[in-house]
């Protein structure tokens, strides 16, 4: 049952990751994007679009889909659909230097909008039954796991029995981790956010750095929505049930103390947080509500001990949420 | 003698109507360190920052080695080996010194912090900078921060060094290692531009001295052939005469005492030490000072909105004749005590107005508490708000335009009228004129004299020497946090007060 516990727990962990990845990311370019929940929104339902015409090109047949392209058809559309938003969130706030908490906070709404628009129109075009899009297909391409990963024992079952979509995850975290502490790029980005005068007055193109960062951050971010519907639920999009993944994510960045090596470690205790109510026998629904608060509440936490330990490097960059002019000149 | 490592022609520049610079001509060479002098608002940043990419000028020619050059930007100034260390660092705190130095450099190879540190050692022990690349900034002290600064374009290539007032944040002590270290990049071959208004400084460190007086270039001095009472001159000018309204102060009773006040600042650098002075009823005290010697600090500390660390602040009640310390309590526990202080900050739609509120609200800044019950008290600051539009000729729309859309001067009327109006028997102004055209600031010089002539207590923080001189009764001079001088308005020349205020800790330490 552990095995079980910790593999349920890394399942619902990974969207999060995903998110508050690509949260940090963009906050790193000193852009708090509290549209991360309807960029993951989005992010799901471009690739169940993606998914959907290539399942229904092939003819709704398995034998005739390639899985290359059962895989990046879905991929990539889910990419471009959270770039796009990321791109929004840029423009509104980067050129025209709108209030960054109300853009983030419209995005989401609107991205849950969009996304149950065409969520509820393929639901009206195949005609189905249940409000819901089932994508079984190209789901089973995207739940293939190792193959002797069964033969490893437990070993195998905690450490080698996931999907892609999961290592990927956990990559992409390292390399945003290595990116951001080993190269030059990561130096300038992080100074962006620090302090953008100083960056710009050392020559470094601010306007850039934030929206590359704000789309490539929402570009990860949406990824956490197409491993939601494409592993989690097994290829079923139903209008809502994404519930409030996006803003636990948002959670996990401040938890994580922006740095995406904890975020990974993070991501698996809020999945194993989030999930322990099911493990625990003889709850009762008032119970299991308090156990799914338990992230939120560890988030306080560690947000109370970081105030009160004052550490520099554990706060947010200086000039989170904050527009840059460049004055006079 | 070898051309000239940089060379300006007429360079002029105007901010809207301001004239910032006007056919300032100047030559600095290498090997040598040339101070620029002037008050404040003389040109001296604007001009500089010109060289540094950050203005372009509107007309004139800026020639290096010889050639003409165009710097447009930051990034051109670094082409010409030029480096500016600005007054205020342009730092990222939670970065190291390292970091900090080669951010965006884009350097041939691999990103590689440990051959820049190796670099940045290097650099340290060629001119004797003390400085450790992995120590974060903000652990940093101020002079830690600058000597940051200062290699950071040394890292770049730089062989112009420009230093906005560097010493204006330094104890004497890192004002002399400063010093040596700006010698041994001379003696290197770099060419050094300093701005500062210190004589001492410029008399200790500089080969050259340029001098500004309102924008213009008034000459340049071989600083072994000067004196101090020739720049002085040089920077102050001719006494222009403003025929400004003075009467004889009427029955002076002393009105506020202030006894050895000690305040240090967040740093925990002293920027009062030991300031003693008394504000007589029926006088206008004028505060003269180069910017940032302790004068808004003084003011915060009598109307309590910043906490000293030492001293007294005696009130003497005109009521009641009691003797009030008002050292360290708040506005509030002093408005209790029935002391009647107005004060009008610097910082006029910051700490004065706000901004977004109409002139109505605005004046109920000052009486909110007055009304009964649990509703806000509306008729009185509306006519309040009126009487000042029609006294002061405020030019509005209305009563209900928020403040922030007034021209300057208006919106010092709106301010002063609502202090005056609470009938003060204390007024502190900071600056009240600044900014303002001639007709306002007439308006608030006759304001003032209304006030003292009522028996009010007038305390006056002014640049411009000219106006200090023919509106106040006394002159305090303070520089760098000590009272330099007590002069009386009426015989003292600028001369004298310039000097005065030139004259800083620097004469006892530099012994």
């Amino acid at each position: 049952m552990i095995i079980a516990f910790i593999q349920r727990a890394i399942l619902l962990g990974i969207p999060l990751l995903y998110g508050s990845t690509g949260e940090i990311v963009t906050e790193k370019s000193g852009h708090l994007n509290l549209g991360i929940p309807g960029v993951m929104y989005v992010g799901g339902i471009s690739g169940v679009t993606g998914a959907f015409l290539y399942e229904n090109a092939c003819g709704n047949n398995i034998e005739n889909m390639n899985p290359f392209l059962a895989i990046m058809i879905p991929l990539l559309a889910s990419i471009l659909g959270s770039m796009l938003m990321g791109l929004i969130y840029s423009f509104l706030t980067v050129t025209l230097r709108a209030n960054q908490n109300v853009t983030g906070l419209a995005l989401t709404t609107f991205g849950i909008g969009i996304g149950n628009f065409f969520g509820g129109s393929l639901i009206k075009l195949v005609d189905s039954e249940m409000p819901s899009i089932i994508l079984t297909k190209t789901s089973d391409f995207y739940s293939k796991t190792l193959p002797f990963a069964d033969n490893l024992g437990w070993f195998g079952e905690i450490f080698l029995s996931y999907e892609f979509l999961t290592y990927m995850a956990i990559a992409i975290a390292l390399i945003v981790s290595f990116v951001l502490n080993r190269t030059r790029i990561g130096l300038n980005l992080r100074a962006v956010g620090e302090n953008p005068a100083t960056a710009d007055a050392a020559g470094i193109n601010v306007t850039r750095y934030k929206y590359v960062a704000t789309c490539i951050g929402s570009a990860i971010a949406g990824l956490g929505g197409l491993q939601y519907v494409m592993v989690y639920t097994d290829g079923v999009w139903s209008n809502d049930a994404f519930g409030d993944r996006g803003w636990l994510a948002i959670a996990l960045v401040i938890f994580a103390l922006w740095k995406p090596t904890v975020a990974i470690f993070g991501s698996f205790l809020f999945g194993a947080l989030c999930n322990a109510h099911n493990y625990i026998n003889g709850l009762g629904v008032a119970t299991q509500e308090l156990f799914k608060m338990l992230p939120y509440a560890v988030t306080i936490i560690v947000l109370i001990i970081t105030s009160m330990r004052k550490k520099r490097e554990h706060q947010p960059p200086e000039h989170l949420g904050l527009p840059y002019f460049r004055e006079e000149r | 003698m070898a051309t000239a490592a940089i060379e300006l022609k007429n360079i002029t520049k105007t901010f809207g109507s301001v004239v910032a610079n006007k056919n300032v001509c100047l030559t600095a060479n290498r090997g040598e360190i040339l101070s620029i002098l002037g008050e404040n608002g003389s040109g001296k940043t604007t001009l500089m920052n010109m060289i540094s990419g950050i203005y372009f000028p509107d007309e004139g020619q800026i020639f290096i080695d010889g050639k003409e050059a165009v710097i447009a930007s930051p990034k051109d100034a670094f082409d010409y080996k030029i480096g500016m260390i600005h007054q205020h660092f342009k730092l990222v705190n939670v970065f190291s010194a390292a970091e900090n130095i080669v951010l965006g450099l884009e350097e041939e190879g691999r990103y590689d912090i440990k051959a820049a540190s190796a670099r940045i050692t290097a650099i340290c022990q060629q001119y004797g900078f003390e400085l450790d690349p992995k120590k974060k900034i903000y652990t940093m002290s101020v002079s830690e921060k600058q000597t940051v600064e200062i290699i950071k374009v040394l890292y770049r290539g730089a062989d112009i060094l420009i230093l906005d007032e560097p010493t204006a944040v330094l104890t004497p002590q890192e004002t002399q290692r400063l010093f040596a270290v700006l010698r041994r990049m001379r003696d290197d071959g770099k060419s050094i531009i300093i701005i500062t208004h210190k004589m001492h400084e410029v008399l200790s460190l500089s080969d050259r001295v340029a001098v500004l007086r309102k924008g213009e270039y008034v000459g340049t001095v071989k600083t072994a052939e000067t004196s101090e009472a020739e720049l002085t001159e040089m920077m102050v000018g001719k006494k222009i005469s403003l025929n400004i309204h003075r009467s004889e102060p009427k029955d002076p009773k002393a009105r506020l005492e202030v006894h050895h006040i000690d305040c240090s600042n967040r740093e925990g650098a002293l920027v009062l030490d030991d300031v003693s002075f008394t504000a007589y009823s029926g006088e206008i005290l004028g505060i003269a000072g180069i910017a940032g010697s302790g004068q808004r600090e003084l003011l915060e500390v009598i109307a309590g909105l910043q906490k000293s660390d030492s001293g007294a602040v005696l009130y003497h009640n005109p009521k009641t004749d009691n003797v009030d310390n008002l050292q360290n309590k708040t506005p509030l526990q002093i408005r209790e005590l029935g002391v009647r202080l107005s004060f009008v900050p610097e910082d006029r739609l910051g700490m004065g107005l706000v901004g977004n509120m109409d002139i109505v609200d605005n004046m109920m800044l000052r009486s909110y508490r007055k009304g009964k019950g649990a509703f806000l008290e509306r008729k009185a600051p509306k006519d309040l708000a009126e009487h000042i539009i029609e006294e002061l000729e405020v030019v509005t729309p209305g009563a209900t335009t928020p403040v922030r859309r007034l021209s300057g001067g208006n919106v010092q009327k709106v301010l002063v009228g609502r202090e005056i109006a609470a009938s003060p028997t204390v007024l502190m102004a900071a600056y009240p004129v600044r900014g303002l055209d001639i007709n306002s600031s007439y308006t608030i010089y006759n304001l003032l004299n209304q006030q003292k002539e009522k028996g009010v207590a007038v305390i006056f923080v002014g640049e411009d020497l000219d106006v200090l001189l023919e509106l106040c009764d006394r002159i305090l001079v303070i520089g760098s946090g000590k009272v330099t001088g007590i002069v009386d308005g009426r015989t003292a020349t600028k001369e004298q007060v310039g000097l005065l205020m030139t004259k800083t800790e620097g004469g006892e330490v530099h012994e």
